[in-house]
């Protein structure tokens, strides 16, 4: 059976699986629609909440981006993990306490104030926009290679995928659903993985494999990229190219932001008790773990596949009369190119001068399997893994910015007046329009999808993460103090990725490092945003009024779990 | 107030925080520590097929982080039976 049958197959097989699963879980109980986790185990919870956190960044664009750079690609693998820590720890317990469902909600409680709670919802839309357009570029992705159309026409029908998701499901509310997607997503993960490192290493768990020797030599894998990144003028396989406080930022941000994002935040909200909410985070940490902890192992392998099929196992460059199947597959998308710049009618690949290939580094984990001459049901599977990752993220997201804009902004603020039928027809339209602005987003990206949401995080961390912290942490902060902390931070974060990455408008300055603040890039300015943050809070709370007596003792009783009710939408 | 006096409140949430802050000391060291601080220099020690540097940033700190969250929750349910703080 030829490869878009297939695809067709498996893909929609795996759609019929979530929608029978939400229609099950439905007639089930409509509660749970509402309180995600609510009775379910919190392993169930833990695998739902990975679900929702793995997006296509994760999925599609993780793995490439390591490929193409070593060392360098830990920032997403430290990142994206360890703010877990700091949500299990710092965060998590406190807000379940604190008993509300968003996180606009906790901070105009904690705050005492309208204005607080407007800022927030507005860094909430904001954080997830930015988010969602990563996601758009992912879909899109997936879908020009698997229909053989260009990248734009992939995005369009993306487009359209997504937002009859969204609105016609519902489906993020269902845990069971996402217990499937993940199931799915990470099954299509490790398939390939383990395929690819028995053939290279003979060793089937890619973990290990990553430390392996070639199969047939006794070098190790990761010795021959060294090698082989130096032959080619590329930095060390194991050193990368980025300074030191440059991936100590972008780290720093993406593990801050984790624990700043709100669709991840509420899911800690809807669990029954403390206990669970603190144990909710390590079973997701843990199915996180699985994917998180082979990426770089998928990322060495498409490397030395890749160098290996492009130059050739001679390091000549393979005859262009001899091109292989994949890279003709791809071509089609334009993601990748080969223009013979030598004339000798052979390709090469390199990262000096003698380079004939531009290669997007989003496909690599989609092209690996086909790389590795896998079976056409492996390169499907994939695909469907792809679509369930950013399925699931997407609808999760597009739910919170509708619901903001309609809930939070128009009903509570602007028009409270409003009918519920109203309502939900401005939260269709501002799912709509997101949807649209991401999607243009998607056809003219800022940058890989791993970094376009890398800005997602750094926004969050430079928000949300402080404003929240010290609500639990410091009794004493004001009102004023969180309001003008939180609007520094955004400010300066977004004044920052803009100056350098102009979304919108035309970028006012180089984007290299003698250009950027300390050497830090766009991606890891979130970091020093938070530090804004934080300073600006502290020295506009000691000028301004006093914390109320009746605020104070709230904080008190959030940092111990007895007595904890269920959650309440206000 | 579920404590049975404000001092009791008190060495509870100090017990809390130095846990805490214990824990997150670990999570600093094996990551911002390990991974990227003095990668360099654990590089030059060969783990497997890994320079120990590489593998902390890409493999062990994610290890490091699951352990940590599973000792963070037991100890602190010892914590909420032993000042009687804990959920019915």
């Amino acid at each position: 059976m030829d490869l878009q049958t297939l695809t067709y197959i498996i893909v929609g097989a795996t759609f019929l699986l979530y929608i029978g699963i939400a229609i099950w879980a439905r007639a089930g109980s409509t509660h749970e629609f509402y309180v995600a986790g609510g009775g379910v185990s919190p392993l169930a919870n833990g695998m739902a909440t990975a679900a929702d956190w793995m997006s296509a960044a994760s999925f599609i664009s993780m793995a490439g981006l390591i490929s193409f750079m070593g060392y360098d690609g830990s920032v997403y693998l430290m990142g994206w993990t360890g703010g877990y820590v700091l949500l299990a720890l710092c965060l998590a317990p406190y807000l379940r306490k604190f008993g509300k469902f968003t996180v606009p909600d906790f901070i105009g409680d904690r705050y005492y104030s309208q204005t607080a709670r407007t800022v927030a919802v507005v860094c909430a839309i904001l954080v997830s926009f930015v988010y969602v357009a990563g996601q758009m570029r992912g879909v899109g992705v997936v879908f020009s290679r698997f229909l053989e159309v260009d990248i734009e026409t992939g995005v369009v029908v993306g487009m359209a995928v997504v937002f009859f998701y969204a609105v016609l499901g519902g489906m993020k509310g269902i845990t069971y659903t996402q217990v499937a997607q993940y199931c799915v997503l990470i099954f299509a993960y490790l398939v390939p993985a383990v395929f690819i490192s028995l053939m290279i290493t003979g060793n089937p768990i890619p973990q290990l494999g990553f430390g392996g020797t070639i199969e047939g030599t006794d070098t190790y894998l990761l010795d021959k990229l060294d090698g082989l990144s130096k032959d080619l003028g590329f930095a060390m396989y194991t050193d990368g190219t980025k300074s030191m406080i440059d991936v100590f930022a972008i780290t720093a941000a993406l593990m801050v932001g984790t624990a700043g994002l709100p669709h991840v935040i509420v899911r800690f909200f809807t669990v029954p008790r403390v206990k669970d909410a603190r144990i909710s985070a390590g079973w997701a940490l843990i199915f996180i773990m699985i994917l998180y902890t082979t990426a770089p192992s998928v990322g060495a392998f498409a490397r030395y596949n890749l160098i290996d099929t492009i130059n050739g196992p001679d390091q000549q460059g393979t005859l262009v009369s001899e091109t292989p199947q994949w890279i003709n597959n791809w071509a089609k998308t334009g993601l990748i190119k080969h223009e013979d710049k030598n004339g000798d009618g052979r390709m090469f690949y390199s990262g000096d001068e003698r380079n004939e290939m531009t290669i997007d580094r989003d496909i690599m984990v989609l092209a690996n399997p086909e790389i590795a001459k896998l079976p056409n049901w492996v390169i499907a599977l994939v695909a469907a893994g792809a679509i369930a990752a950013a399925l699931s993220t997407a609808a999760g997201l597009l739910l919170v910015i509708s619901t903001s804009i309609s809930h939070d902004l128009l009903k509570r603020n602007l028009m409270p007046n409003i009918s519920d039928k109203m309502e939900l027809r401005y939260a269709r339209g501002a799912a709509a329009v997101a949807i649209l602005v991401a999607g243009y987003l998607g056809i003219n990206p800022p940058g890989f999808v791993a970094e376009v949401v890398a800005f997602a995080f750094g926004l969050a961390a430079a928000s949300f993460f402080p404003a929240i912290i010290l609500g639990i942490f410091y009794k004493k902060m004001n009102k004023e103090g969180a309001i003008a902390g939180m609007l520094a931070g955004m400010v300066f974060t977004i004044g920052y990725i803009v100056y350098f990455k102009g979304i919108f408008i035309t970028p006012m300055a180089a984007n290299i490092p003698a250009n950027w603040f300390l050497g830090i890039s766009p991606e890891g300015i979130g970091t020093v945003g938070m530090l804004v943050n934080f300073i600006v809070a502290f020295v506009v709370s000691k000028f301004t009024k006093e914390v109320p007596v009746e605020v104070q003792e709230i904080v008190e009783s959030i940092r111990f779990p007895k007595g904890a009710g269920a959650a309440s939408a206000h | 107030m579920a404590f049975h006096s404000s001092e009791q409140a008190s060495a509870y949430w100090r017990e809390n925080v130095s846990l805490m802050l214990k824990l997150l000391a670990i999570w600093f060291a094996v990551s911002f520590g390990a991974g990227i601080l003095f990668v360099d220099a654990l590089n030059a020690v060969q783990f497997f097929g890994f320079k120990l540097g590489f593998w902390f940033a890409q493999q062990g700190s994610i290890y490091v982080f699951v352990l940590l969250i599973f000792v963070y929750v037991v100890k602190m349910n010892q914590l909420d039976q032993k000042y009687n703080v804990q959920e019915d």
